[in-house]
């Protein structure tokens, strides 16, 4: 069984606790408008132009984006890293794209981690069946889980999805008793506004964990991608939020009692 | 910082750096008396070095506290025609040359003209030592293969130990005369040595106590004509210190710290030995006197800080002596290397971390100077809050403290064969030597050139820059028809250039026994009393001649680019590669994208690139590690490189792992620049490959981006990091917390810049001051991250 996986991030210290490795796996459900991995979306490995600079010289290449790696490459991949988890109690993160559409393989991996006593983490939409989802918290320590509108309508807008199924899993980890730390991008003029958040909070509490909240303020850093691999860029104009409205977020979500990050 | 020492630091950093003649004309004149000619070798030269503190200027500088200076003030360097004679043409270059200048006075000049070059020609240590040399090491020499350390400044590579900080020179005087009353001239041939050695440390012992009690005289001097009250009880009770240290042993903190003051600069004026001189465990010695004082309410925190800021600025107004030749290339900098130790375990193996560490490190984020270097010493043992609060110095991004490896450094030590206590009571030094502090003589003795010996091997012996047939035949690699061939002929070339460096070395060692003992300095380290023996001439208890080894990252590259692309993948053969070298890749982009992009290197984690570099280190180690010295002692190797990575890339044609000709190479262990894309913890895994515990200290430079430091989470993450290195048994890593952006600002306006400080390699330098070479090369090494 193959995976296919775009990038492998060392020293990666702001997906979960410690000094982690984070596997990003291809192919996403969802089509978010701010999206900062656009390359991630299509499951398949592709090919694309990019300029070598070499002391001022540059040259056309061809790099390939995504690449296939079988279980045991992976986790031989992932071991090197072990002195560091150990150190730091870090582990390994997946993230994508959506890692539980490569759910088979994705699955296998997470357990041979935990055969060998490794930290998992899953970064996820949420976005998926929920008997896939219980499976594999069953090998997954940590959920980072993105909440990206509470408004059904507003979701599917900027995502293409809706999220009935997305609070319904986060539902499902939560009676599971997993640990959760929820993800939210902060998107000035998408989902900042003070009833999205009201909704969100409203929507935390009822759970019988405390999930912490990391907050995660837009920037603008994946769009030349778009630009890059030929693809519509929609957030032409907005700006990345103001540091006090920042605060302010995460000051209501403190106030609530949620342990809350920003940037991780 | 309160008034006085922002007054003095500000004084320390707008001293103009300048060449002073007295130390020059002193010598000059004392070689000259009738004493000179009729006294044995180490008698005159300690007779020299008294008449040198009897007569140089006493300087005292407004509102200090520790007082004493190597030259009429701060940053006027004295020369050491002795050593090196400057010609009128050297201190030319050194006025007028663009970065770290000196200025030379006319009548500094008119010495030289007139006194001291005429004295002093044909009769330096220097001209000795190119008499003696014998063409091949010439050669070489001048092929670039190696440095040598020795050529202009005097061995000095030690650190004092703890003994000093409980002894006065009159201590020391007790301890001569006892094993002068013991010499058995009936039964032992060396009886007649020992005594002039003996006699000669006496004479030392005399001379730097005298010089304390000229700054007394000046200083009671100063006292009686001071309006200011507060400062005339001052003075008083600075003059009443130089009284009594360091005749006698200090008894407080300001004691202490004078006493080890007029040590220091006994031993950077008796010569200008390499790495001046260090305290060493100042943590450790300094925690008795503070605790004492600040027990008895008569020393508080900030009166501690007070006299440490002054003392910090006493190691900032000494430059290091300025060179002359090929080592102005090699390490062209002000700083002279004096590194603080903190933390570590103490001489029971249990954790050493106290409340002074954390002073100091107060201290030194504040100074913010460069001189004196500083590192941390890190244990298993010690606590992780003492790394933490070191990173939130590192974060700041002056280069500074660097980060040791103690239970390595130990091991290290014990591996040459030393006591456990001593390798305790050991440490780092200049950028990253291991030595026990106290007790041992580590000189380095130059930088190997690794990656121009595989140059000269790929050539069959001749050096490609000039034609020149420097090395052995060892065949041509273009019929080799395996990669271990080209191994073997690279491991005949390595050996064939230790022995031409060691027998360099073994000659230079002699000189130096012979005709520059150095008495003053054999009165600090352990056991040259007790054996009536010189420093330079194995008196220490331990001797050890360290070699560099240069472009570890580099040559691993180059192999494997070789092995991959030529062997293993056939994607390039030896024709092709050659020419694209020739042509410096000029027109061979494809095949240059081809090496550089698509070839494994070293830095990632990647067995199949750092398999090299574990070969490349066993070659270099079994070259040199335990061939004997002329002291008593061994060769062993280390790897870093201070600056010369930069001189030897500059001979250095272009190479199979894509650099271009005459481009730095890579630093220490640390990758090529630009060629370790996996991160931090990927670099240390590769790094963590070859056996540190076989050398003398090895060299990590890591880039950060102040970002990743921004937060706890950063800050912790470094910690675990140091950690994990140090769990596999890295010996040293450093960090330089700049952004590229940052640096090219500074390259374009470098007024704007002029208190950017940035790690260099094992040693933190002004940006401005640094070539433009190197300041690219830092550039290059700092953009291509991505953390």
């Amino acid at each position: 069984m193959k995976g296919i996986i775009f990038d492998i991030k060392h020293y990666a210290i702001h997906d979960g606790p410690g000094i982690r490795q984070t596997v990003f796996m291809k192919g996403c459900p969802l089509g978010c408008w701010w999206c900062h991995n656009p390359e991630s979306r299509a499951r398949e490995p592709f090919s694309s132009q990019k300029t070598e600079k070499m002391d001022g010289r540059e040259l056309q290449v061809t790099e390939t984006i995504g690449k296939e790696y079988s279980v045991e490459e992976l986790i031989q991949i992932i071991e090197k890293d072990q002195v560091f988890f150990e150190e730091s109690g870090g582990g390994v993160t997946f993230s994508g794209g959506e890692p539980l559409l490569q759910f088979d393989f994705l699955l296998e991996v997470l357990h041979e981690c935990k055969k060998r006593d490794i930290h998992t983490v899953v970064d996820t939409t949420g976005y998926v069946s929920q008997a896939k989802m219980e499976r594999a918290a069953q090998y997954t320590d940590l959920f980072l889980y993105d909440l990206k509108h509470m408004d059904d309508a507003l979701h599917r807008k900027y995502t293409g999805v809706g999220n009935e199924l997305i609070l319904d899993n986060l539902q499902l980890l939560d009676d599971l008793g997993k640990e959760i730390w929820v993800r939210y991008a902060l998107i000035p003029g998408f989902n900042d506004q003070e009833e999205n958040l009201l909704n969100m909070l409203a929507f935390l509490q009822k759970l019988k964990r405390q999930p912490k909240v990391s907050i995660l303020p837009y920037h603008k850093i994946g769009s030349h991608k778009y630009h890059r691999f030929g693809l519509e860029y929609k957030m032409n104009g907005v700006e990345e939020p103001a540091k006090e409205y920042v605060d302010e977020v995460a000051d209501l979500f403190s106030e609530a009692g949620y342990e809350v990050s920003v940037g991780g | 910082m309160n008034e006085r020492i922002k007054k003095l630091r500000d004084q320390s950093q707008n001293a103009i750096p300048r060449i002073s003649a007295e130390r020059a004309l002193l010598v000059t004149e004392f070689y000259k008396s009738d004493r000179a000619q009729q006294v044995s070798v180490p008698v005159r030269r300690a007779l020299a070095f008294k008449y040198i503190l009897e007569h140089k200027k006493i300087c005292i500088n407004e509102g200090e506290l520790i007082v004493g200076e190597r030259g009429p003030e701060p940053k006027a360097v004295p020369t050491y025609p002795d050593i090196n004679l400057h010609s009128l043409q050297d201190l030319e270059i050194l006025d007028t040359r663009p970065k770290v200048w000196f200025r030379v006075d006319e009548e500094t000049k008119k010495a030289y003209e007139e006194i001291i070059i005429p004295f002093w020609t044909g009769k330096s240590n220097r001209e000795k030592i190119f008499e003696n040399l014998d063409q091949s090491w010439k050669d070489a020499y001048e092929a670039g293969v190696f440095t040598e350390f020795q050529e202009q400044r005097a061995p000095g590579h030690t650190v004092l130990g703890k003994k000093m900080f409980g002894k006065g020179f009159l201590d020391l005087k007790e301890d001569i005369a006892r094993e002068i009353g013991q010499l058995d001239f009936f039964n032992d041939p060396k009886a007649y040595n020992k005594r002039e050695e003996l006699k000669a440390m006496d004479i030392a012992a005399d001379a730097i106590i005298l010089f304390a009690e000229r700054y007394a005289e000046e200083l009671e001097k100063r006292a009686q004509e001071e309006p200011d009250a507060d400062r005339k009880i001052e003075l008083i009770q600075m003059a009443k210190i130089c009284r009594k240290v360091p005749a006698h042993a200090p008894e407080t903190f300001h004691e202490a710290l004078q006493h080890y003051w007029f040590i220091h600069v006994g031993v950077i004026t008796e010569v200008n030995p390499w790495d001046s001189f260090n305290p060493g465990r100042l943590d450790q010695h300094l925690m008795p006197f503070y605790e004492k004082e600040n027990q008895a309410g008569t020393l508080d925190e900030k009166q501690a800080k007070e006299l440490l800021s002054s003392f910090w600025i006493k190691f900032n107004n000494h430059p290091a002596p300025p060179k002359i030749g090929v080592t102005a290339k090699e390490s062209s900098t002000y700083t002279d290397f004096s590194l603080i130790n903190l933390g570590g375990v103490k001489e029971d193996g249990s954790d050493a971390v106290n409340e002074m560490t954390f002073i100091l490190l107060d201290v030194i984020e504040e100074m913010r100077l460069l001189q004196p270097s500083s590192m941390i010493q890190v244990s298993k043992k010690n606590p992780d809050r003492f790394i933490k609060r070191t990173a939130k110095i590192i974060k700041t991004g002056f280069g500074q403290p660097s980060v040791f490896n103690t239970d390595a450094i130990i091991q290290e030590l014990l591996n040459q064969g030393k006591d456990l206590t001593d390798a305790r009571n050991g440490g780092a030094s200049g950028c990253v030597e291991t030595g026990a502090f106290g007790t041992e003589s580590y000189i380095l003795t130059g930088y190997f050139n690794l990656t121009k010996i595989f140059e000269i091997t790929l050539h069959n012996g001749v050096d490609p820059m000039t034609g020149k047939q420097v090395g052995l035949n060892t065949g041509n690699v273009k019929e080799f028809t395996a990669f271990e061939q080209v191994l073997e002929a690279f491991q005949k070339q390595v050996k064939h250039f230790a022995d031409i460096k060691i027998k360099g070395n073994n000659i230079i060692d002699r000189i130096f026994a012979e005709n520059l003992p150095v008495p003053f300095l054999s009165l600090l380290i352990d056991d040259c009393i007790l054996k009536g023996k010189d420093y330079n001439n194995g008196g220490a208890r331990y001797n050890t001649s360290y070699i560099q080894g240069v472009g570890l990252g580099s040559l691993t590259d180059i192999l494997t680019s070789i092995k991959y692309n030529v062997f293993d993948e056939r994607k390039i053969n030896w024709n092709e590669l050659f020419s694209a070298m020739e042509q410096n890749f000029d027109g061979y982009d494809e095949l240059r994208n081809q090496l550089l992009n698509n070839t494994p290197k070293y830095g990632n984690d990647d067995d199949y690139a750092d398999k090299q570099a574990v070969d490349i280190f066993e070659i270099f180690y079994a070259a040199v590690d335990g061939r004997p010295n002329t002291k008593g002692g061994h060769f062993r190797i280390n790897m870093l490189p201070t600056t010369s990575h930069v001189y030897f890339g500059s001979v250095t044609g272009a190479t199979p792992d894509g650099r271009l000709a005459r481009r730095p190479l890579s630093e220490g262990i640390s990758p090529f620049q630009g060629a370790d894309r996996k991160g931090p913890s990927a670099v240390i895994k590769s790094a963590a490959k070859i056996d540190h515990l076989r050398t003398g200290g090895t060299l990590l430079n890591q880039k950060f981006t102040p970002s990743i430091l921004e937060d706890e989470k950063g800050l912790d993450s470094l910690v675990q990091l140091v950690r994990a290195y140090f769990r596999m048994d890295g010996h040293h890593i450093q960090f330089n917390v700049v952004t590229a952006d940052t640096l090219r600002k500074a390259q374009k306006h470098p007024e704007d810049y002029k208190d950017l400080i940035v790690r260099v390699a094992g040693y933190s330098d002004y940006f401005n001051d640094l070539g433009e070479d190197l300041q690219d090369e830092i550039i290059r090494r700092t953009e291509n991250e991505v953390f």
